[in-house]
């Protein structure tokens, strides 16, 4: 009888570590996938040359330039407006509207990110008559204020009231006190924002309804651009062997840079959290 | 001295507070944009809920298809995403040795940073067509004596749509119940080896049901996560927009139809009834993430609730 239950009891802990290898083998399959397909698409043509019309082996430069555009323009929005929305609620939001853009924040964190994009199409795309880098940065923007926003309050409120009270004794203002508390827990705002970075760097579906495609070269703010997510996507369902090789190409350059930025922060903040404990 | 003080006291505070209106626009923006477009398909009542046919040439706008296959393929990835979830989330908090148990948490944490069209493009490409060549016929030997595994097999289909989102929940779902099980206070655990419980019979006794609610939040959040998801739909699902009883045929998720379609929508009523399907996506995901919050919150744990959400 005990050694029934004993017997039970290994198969079910055995069981929750096959559960951990189900979990790790997909990534570890893509990662492989994405490197092995991907990793021979990679050459210098690739970032130089635009795109090629099919069964012509070219590059894909003119959509690494369309996502560095998107994104650098898209956190000159989401950061700003992130991290002072979370300054205002951490500091300032102990009423109602504070609490108010706290819930709002937290809800619209778990908004589809294509529904973002519907909204830009409605509010920008459709009344410019098209796709453009303006209404692409706009959706990844937005998309990115949530985040952020929440990222930077939680951030904030770690920092120990001791300080906020330290400073107000001292007879600093209320704006400088809230920068102050700013500085100190400024390593965890910058993980928020990266991470941020990170997660619309790859965000897709957004693009579709916004900035649309192009085969150019950027040529302005208002006219459609390429990006690597959107090419990933309609390079991969084409059916052409070349544009094939080049979506696992460009998957292969997001998830370089994407999970670098997310190894990157997490090794260092796992480090301060080790320090600090 | 002191009024220019004070007067930069104020100016900051303004700032902030303009700022922080941005996300109440934001938010309001969703409520208003999308209701007044989808005051248009209004005109076609309930049957655009109700309807099962969806014919843009004939002006025909009925998402029960993609509504069907939106909940069976997040179904799918419940069943199969939750359990591995579960198992991870027990083995890291109550079974794992230290050593092991920020390096495994942290490599499941990766899987929610690859971006979801790579997952698409893996799906689609390398995925699906194992699924298709060497699992789907073998089940369909066993069990295609029940209609939901009858049929043609596909590759693109609604099940090889929700074991990719089942895939894809699995970060989301471990880590939050994770922490509801590190929530767990050590005193249930010893009071449960005090009766002479094994280890996996205190797992089950005492930790599992002290956990439930928080366990509950995260599986609520993995069904608003899969629910959501457009990338890797859209390139595995097969979007096409009909009722099938087998989960092995190509189905359509409302998500996918905005991804797929908005491009192509040329009338007015086309978009906005693409609008209309984004306005239901947005509700049902908008109250699955109610829910979880509550859960959360009612846990106590609200801090932590909100970097998940």
């Amino acid at each position: 009888m005990t050694s029934r239950r004993a017997l039970k009891d290994r198969i079910l802990i055995g069981l929750t570590f096959v559960c951990v290898v189900i979990a790790i083998v997909p990534l570890a399959t893509i990662l492989y996938y994405v490197t092995v397909r991907g990793l021979p698409a990679i050459s210098l043509e690739f970032f130089t040359k635009v795109t090629p019309p099919p069964s012509v082996a070219e590059g894909m430069g003119n959509a690494v330039q369309g996502t560095l555009l998107l994104v650098g323009l898209a956190t000159c929005i989401g950061i700003p407006f992130g991290v002072l929305s979370g300054v205002y609620i951490s500091e300032y939001g102990k009423n109602l509207f504070g609490r108010t853009v706290r819930f709002f924040g937290d809800v619209l964190v778990g908004n589809p990110s294509i529904v973002f994009g519907l909204l830009v199409a409605i509010v920008i795309v459709s009344p410019t008559h098209g796709y453009s880098v303006v209404a692409g940065s706009v959706a990844l923007g937005t998309l990115m204020i949530p985040i952020v926003t929440v990222a930077t309050a939680e951030a904030l409120k770690m920092v120990p009231n001791s300080i906020r009270e330290a400073s107000t004794a001292l007879g600093v203002r209320k704006w400088r006190t809230s920068l102050l508390v700013v500085s100190n827990a400024k390593s965890g705002v910058a993980t928020g924002a990266l991470l941020a970075t990170a997660r619309i760097m790859g965000e897709t579906a957004p693009l579709l309804l916004t900035a649309g495609s192009s085969t150019l070269w950027y040529n302005g703010l208002w006219r459609p651009v390429a990006s690597l997510p959107s090419y990933i996507y309609l390079f991969g369902i084409s059916p052409f062997p070349d544009w094939i090789t080049l979506a696992w190409g460009a998957a292969f350059i997001l998830i370089v840079i994407v999970m670098g930025i997310n190894i990157t922060v997490r090794m260092l903040t796992r480090r301060r959290s080790d320090a600090g404990g | 001295m002191g009024a220019r003080r004070s007067r930069a006291d104020a100016t900051f505070k303004v700032i902030v507070i303009v700022f922080a209106s941005s996300v109440l626009v934001l938010a309001l923006l969703f409520f208003y944009e999308f209701g007044s477009a989808a005051s248009q398909t209004l005109r076609l009542g309930l049957s655009f809920l109700s309807g099962s046919e969806w014919n843009p040439v004939d002006n025909v706008y009925g998402v029960l298809p993609m509504i069907y296959g939106s909940f069976v393929t997040s179904a799918i990835a419940l069943v199969l995403g939750v359990p591995v979830s579960l198992g991870v989330a027990i083995f890291l908090s109550e079974l794992s040795p230290r050593t092991l148990r920020a390096p495994i948490g942290f490599v499941v944490e990766l899987l929610a940073a690859v971006p979801s069209v790579v997952y698409g493009l893996w799906g689609l490409l390398v995925f699906a067509p194992f699924l298709r060549t060497y699992v789907y016929p073998s089940i369909q030997s066993y069990l295609g004596f029940i209609p939901i595994f009858g049929g043609r097999l596909y590759s693109s289909s609604i099940l090889t749509a929700g074991i990719v989102l089942a895939i894809m929940i699995i970060p989301i779902v471990s880590a939050v119940s994770r922490d509801a099980l590190l929530a767990v206070p050590n005193s249930q655990r010893e009071a449960a080896y005090a009766l002479g419980a094994t280890k996996s019979e205190a797992i089950q006794m005492s930790v599992l049901s002290y956990a439930r609610s928080g366990i509950l939040a995260s599986i609520i959040l993995g069904l608003g996560r899969a629910f959501g998801e457009t990338m890797a739909v859209v390139m595995v699902v097969g979007n096409t927009p009909y009722i099938s009883g087998s989960i092995f045929s190509p189905g359509y998720t409302l998500a996918s139809l905005i991804a797929n379609e908005y491009s192509e929508a040329s009338s007015p009523t086309y978009i906005s009834a693409l609008v209309e399907a984004g306005l239901v996506l947005m509700v049902v995901v908008l109250l699955t993430n109610l829910a979880a919050r509550y859960l959360i919150q009612r846990l106590g744990r609200n801090r932590e609730a909100a970097s998940y959400l």
